[in-house]
């Protein structure tokens, strides 16, 4: 009965493959930079992923691409437009949900929904099948008659997400379009965007990692306002794995267990990890890919009798992979802090031992 | 599917959000409330056929720059609040036709706001009194008037995101227009004249004593115009500068 085709009303032009070009683009609050540098495309027919800790520009690149706010420098290209050129060309392709959904609480859903197609302009012959679409596709057919201020939150974000498909943009860009959601909402708003994908290409933003990671073919990782890493989940997972890693649990002293474990040929680093039951011990172990651990540890911890209750073999998810790029960033200036403050500290010092000397 | 029909959906649904909330009917009820006060104590109690004289009073332009700065808080401090100009900005409608449809729909309120007061000339009318040229030019004027007050107002709105300090700062603002114009005359030479020029009320008046002049209705539509276009330009600086 439903389906997405039927919002693919806009013919396509066909000649653009990169439905999104950023590039050397940068915006300044006064002496802030909030993004630097960044650079990216989106292909046509794509899902990627914008992530990023609150805070790393995520909603500023969104605001510049959707032409709400124009770029300090660089330059943004929306199938072929410029957002600065061509503002007009570039919204009539772009369905934007911005983190807070721009939703007039004092509408009904159709009123409002109707007020939208107006202002994209959308033919009023096509609006009638274009809004039941819409509300079908989103589910919100039977709250269309209520005031948008007595929906609960999910509903709301539902009608924001609608909003941004009226018109059927071949754009669509979702800021973190599954925040103050229940999970049974999230997964359906997840489904619901991975329909999506097949006729819009879409930027999804989120700090949310396994959204990211189950709907999204490509991801940009941004921190501070630039670009960390650009690759698909998995890749990522990768790039960053060398070591295999598991979690184990063992029934048995910690110390003695320990000891066994480090002792196996190719294991990097055992760490112990905090259990409930004082007589099993848990570990993570970290060892050379090559060398497959498990028989030998098997057998060596059968031999002196303490039995494995747990073995799991652990990837590096994708939050891992977030948290290394995102921490490796505050490491580093949390290192150069300390060397600040420890030369500062030997400045302070030195006068003290002249003194002392004196 | 032009610039018009942007214009024309912009305005109504703005009338329509005044009129669904309480906002138009508390206003029109206020407004009918104290000017029909005045009406009673100028013209009835002194058995007075002519309502210019009741337009003339200082009293009636307070009440009307209290009211026009009630309707316009909310124009653009609203959806700033609400975060609804993101919907306004990254749609593929002009700016500038979105500030023209809210500024319609706001004149609106005041036209009808306006048209109420027609009962006064009915009344005047039932009692054997008879509608004036006069009377029809203070019309004009208090409705040339009235798209100064609401452009002032808009713009106030444009600059915050408070509802309550954009009516604060509109209302001070007309105010002032409107008190300069009386102690103009103290400083003598150009200053009295540029004073002179700003005060709205000083127009107002000498348009409501029923001298119906052109270079009074130029002024007044070109100061409305050149609001509309600094609120234009306000909002635009603001998405140039701000997050």
């Amino acid at each position: 009965m439903l389906s997405v085709g039927k919002l693919n009303i806009n013919i396509y032009r066909g000649e653009y493959n990169k439905m999104i070009e950023i590039q050397n683009m940068s915006k300044r609050y006064g002496n802030v930079n909030a993004v630097r540098d960044l650079t990216f495309t989106l292909e046509k027919g794509e899902i990627l992923g914008f992530l990023g800790p609150n805070g790393a520009g995520k909603s500023t690149t969104m605001n510049i691409i959707t032409g709400f706010m124009p770029p300090t420098s660089g330059s943004v290209k929306v199938c072929g437009y410029d957002v600065m050129e061509d503002p007009i060309e570039v919204k009539k392709r772009i369905g934007y949900l911005p983190e807070q959904p721009p939703l007039y609480l004092d509408m009904t859903v159709k009123d409002y929904l109707n007020y939208v197609c107006d202002l994209k302009h959308v033919k009023k012959s096509l609006r009638k099948n274009q809004l039941d679409d819409v509300m079908d596709l989103v589910k919100i057919g039977d709250v269309r008659g209520r005031l948008i201020k007595n929906l609960s939150k999910g509903y709301k974000q539902r009608v924001g997400l609608a909003q941004a498909l009226v018109g059927s943009p071949e754009v669509l860009i979702l800021d973190e379009p599954t925040v103050g959601l229940d999970p049974k909402q999230i997964i359906e708003i997840r489904n619901l965007i991975k329909a999506l994908g097949r006729d819009h290409s879409i930027i999804l933003s989120s700090h949310i990692l396994p959204e990211v990671s189950a709907v999204c073919e490509r991801v940009v990782i941004i921190n501070k306002g630039k670009i960390n890493a650009i690759d698909t989940p998995e890749n990522l997972s990768k790039a960053m794995d060398s070591n295999a890693r598991y979690s184990i649990s063992v029934a048995g002293p910690k110390n003695s267990v320990m000891d066994i474990l480090k002792a196996l040929h190719g294991v990097i680093n055992v760490e112990s990890s905090s259990t409930n039951d004082s007589d099993i011990s848990s570990f993570v172990i970290e060892s050379v890919k090559e060398a497959d651990i498990r028989k030998p540890m098997f057998f060596e911890l059968a031999k002196a009798g303490y039995p494995i209750m747990e073995l799991k073999s652990m990837d590096l998810s994708l939050e891992d992979v977030f948290l290394q790029i995102t921490r490796n960033d505050v490491v580093l200036t949390n290192e150069a802090a300390n060397l600040n403050k420890e030369a500062s500290e030997e400045n302070n010092e030195n006068p003290a031992e002249k003194k002392e000397v004196e | 599917m032009g610039y018009l029909s942007s214009v024309f959906s912009v305005f109504k649904k703005e009338t329509k959000s005044y009129f669904n909330s309480p906002m138009a009917y508390i206003i029109l009820g206020l407004f009918m409330f104290m000017s029909s006060l005045l009406f009673y104590f100028f013209n009835l109690s002194n058995s007075l056929g002519t309502l210019v004289w009741m337009f003339q009073q200082p009293i009636f332009a307070l009440i009307l720059i209290m009211f026009c700065s009630i309707l316009t808080m909310r124009i653009y401090a609203e959806e700033r609040r609400n975060g609804t100009e993101v919907l306004l900005f990254t749609t593929p409608s002009k700016i500038s036709s979105i500030v023209l449809g809210k500024f319609l729909a706001a004149y609106f309120v005041f036209l009808v706001m306006v048209a109420l007061t027609l009962t006064y000339p009915l009344v005047i009318v039932i009692f054997k009194g008879a509608v004036t040229k006069q009377m029809i030019a203070g019309y004009v004027g208090l409705m040339l008037f009235g798209s100064c007050l609401i452009a002032i107002g808009m713009l106030c709105s444009a600059l915050t995101e408070s509802q309550i300090i954009a009516a604060i700062i509109s209302f001070i603002t007309m105010l002032f227009l409107f008190i300069v114009g009386s102690f103009a005359s103290i400083f003598g030479g150009v200053v009295t004249e540029v004073l002179r020029w700003v005060s709205l009320f000083y127009r107002y008046v000498d348009q409501s004593t029923g001298i119906l002049r052109l270079n009074t209705m130029v002024y007044f539509v070109s100061v409305t115009v050149t609001l509309l276009v600094i609120t234009y330009l306000v909002i635009e600086k603001r998405r140039w500068s701000q997050g």
